[in-house]
């Protein structure tokens, strides 16, 4: 299992660098901002079609599509752009202004200022520089808020048999869920935990499965947003569980850190601070793997459709589907682990926190 | 745009923290209470099943070696009964056995007496009998023959030859 997650890991690098390395050099030649980038190529088949024809850039075409956004694009042909324009709420100057996105927006769908904002690079700036606070309900928080709807009702549908089918064997949805819950209950939080204080911490972890596991399937769904993989809700749900883990700590949890016991007294000064960093770095470690899994795996898929354009052919499509299609698959499991492997790992942080005095 | 992509939004924080501590409040006093309580209480009532039915089996058990222990302890009485009253009947056929050969020889022993008793008093009557015999023909050769003694001795001698009876 863990060689999986490092596998992916090393992928997440690798394309992080690659597609880096695509960003940069395109802000070398072009000053357009749109996913793709109209210029004169003025070769090869420029002059049988007579016509404008587009430059793919692929690094910028993967990072917007991973990148949160202010509407909801879902695809663009020619020059028809499918997209939905999302609510922007924007704090700035003293005062909270509510518009559509839209208004970034002029008829040849070219970004234009609105009543002293503007778009830059996906995010909304004063144009004055004054600050701005951007509560906008963007591509991502319209994914959160579907995924919170349908969380609430799975799970109401699912308290509710569990309300009329007392005693009586689990059906339909519970059926569903009911091994995924006591998995949670069972083999994460009883085993990490402890039969003791286990049950207190059993509610939170069951919604960061379930909240991990739902947004990252609907992430892979085409057209949906990277919410799992966007590094602001990585780093709330590790600043939580941060914040789970060390206000439970017990007085061994809290001696072992800065005074661990049975290590002679000079040592502690090389080992307090290791241990204090490894406190911070256990949220950060759940923050960048939950983000960097699933950020790697839409740039794979990204990467081999990309690659059907960056060679235009269609024969490449041949290959590169089926890859996705295997890729997909693969995504599908690692949606699956990494809930469960940010659950198990809050679960044993919180385990460490709660265990009693045993030596 | 690696910088972007790594670098959290405020405004998503705010939202996730909002969004996610709500869903979290929700779900906690509606969905995960009321599941965990029936689960743990179907979990109850499956173990007191079980141990109900691990009880009643054992009852079963024992129930049935108490049945098996009884039947052995009837069988055993009616060995016992039966050769109780084998013995009984044995001994009784014995006794009527000796009784009756007791009985049969008192009656032996009885008729044998009485035969004796018999036997002597015929002899008795019979001696009688002959001395009276002998008194009537002594009367009578006395009567007949006096006058001529040689008759007289040869009937004296005759009658006594025929009475030589014993």
């Amino acid at each position: 299992m863990n060689k999986k997650v490092y596998f992916s890991n090393f992928f997440a690098f690798l394309f992080l660098i690659s597609s880096s390395l695509f960003a940069q050099e395109k802000h070398t030649d072009s000053t357009a901002t749109s996913a793709i980038v109209e210029a004169k190529t003025g070769e090869e088949d420029a002059p049988e079609k007579g016509e404008m024809t587009e430059a793919f850039n692929p690094g910028k075409m993967m990072m917007e599509h991973i990148a949160d956004e202010h509407e909801w694009h879902f695809a663009t042909s020619g020059h028809t752009h499918y997209s939905i324009p999302l609510p922007c709420i924007v704090w700035n100057k003293g005062g909270l202004t509510t518009f559509s996105s839209n208004r970034f927006k002029n008829e040849h769908h070219e970004e234009i200022p609105y009543e002293g904002l503007k778009l830059e690079e996906g995010k909304i700036v004063a144009e004055d520089g004054s600050f701005v606070l951007d509560l906008s309900i963007t591509k991502n928080v319209a994914s959160l808020l579907i995924s919170f709807t349908l969380l609430l009702i799975i799970f109401f549908i699912v308290a509710k048999s569990y309300k009329e089918r007392v005693g009586k064997a689990p059906k339909g949805l519970q059926a569903a869920f009911e091994p995924l819950i006591i998995f949670i209950r069972d083999e994460v939080a009883k085993t990490n935990i402890g039969e003791k204080h286990y049950r207190r911490f059993v509610p939170y972890l069951l919604t960061v499965f379930f909240f991990i596991l739902f947004n990252n399937m609907l992430g892979l769904l085409p057209g949906s947003a990277n919410v799992t993989g966007n590094i602001a809700i990585t780093l709330v749900l590790a600043i939580i569980s941060f914040f789970v883990t060390n206000l439970n700590g017990t007085k061994t949890y809290w001696g072992h850190i800065f005074a661990m016991p049975g290590v002679p007294k000079w040592l502690l000064i090389l080992l307090t601070p290791v241990e204090i960093i490894g406190v911070f770095m256990k949220p950060i470690s759940l923050m960048i793997r939950l983000f960097a899994n699933i950020t790697a795996g839409h740039l794979i898929l990204l990467s081999l459709i990309a690659l059907i354009f960056i060679f235009k052919s269609i024969g490449v499509a041949f290959i590169a589907v089926p890859f996705s299609v295997f890729m997909n698959l693969i995504e599908l499991l690692v949606a699956f682990l990494q809930a469960y492997i940010f659950t198990v790992l809050t679960s044993t942080y919180i385990g460490a926190a709660v265990e009693e005095a045993h030596h | 745009m690696l910088v972007s992509i790594l670098e959290p939004a405020l405004g998503l924080i705010i939202w996730q923290v909002v969004i996610f501590g709500v869903l979290f409040f929700i779900l906690a006093k509606f969905a995960w209470k009321p599941i965990m309580a029936s689960l743990q209480e179907r979990e109850q009532s499956i173990d007191d099943a079980l141990s109900l039915a691990a009880k009643t089996r054992q009852e079963m058990t024992d129930l049935k070696a108490g049945n098996e222990k009884l039947i052995g302890e009837a069988r055993a009485e009616r060995d016992r009964l039966l050769k109780e009253a084998k013995e009984a009947g044995d001994s009784m056929i014995a006794q009527a056995k000796a009784d009756a050969q007791k009985v049969g020889a008192e009656e032996i022993e009885k008729a044998r007496a009485a035969f004796n008793q018999e036997r002597i008093n015929a002899v008795a009557a019979l001696r009688k009998e002959t001395a009276k015999l002998s008194l009537e023909i002594a009367e009578k050769v006395l009567r007949n023959q006096l006058s001529d003694p040689k008759a007289q001795e040869s009937l004296v001698s005759s009658l006594l030859a025929d009475a030589k009876l014993n």
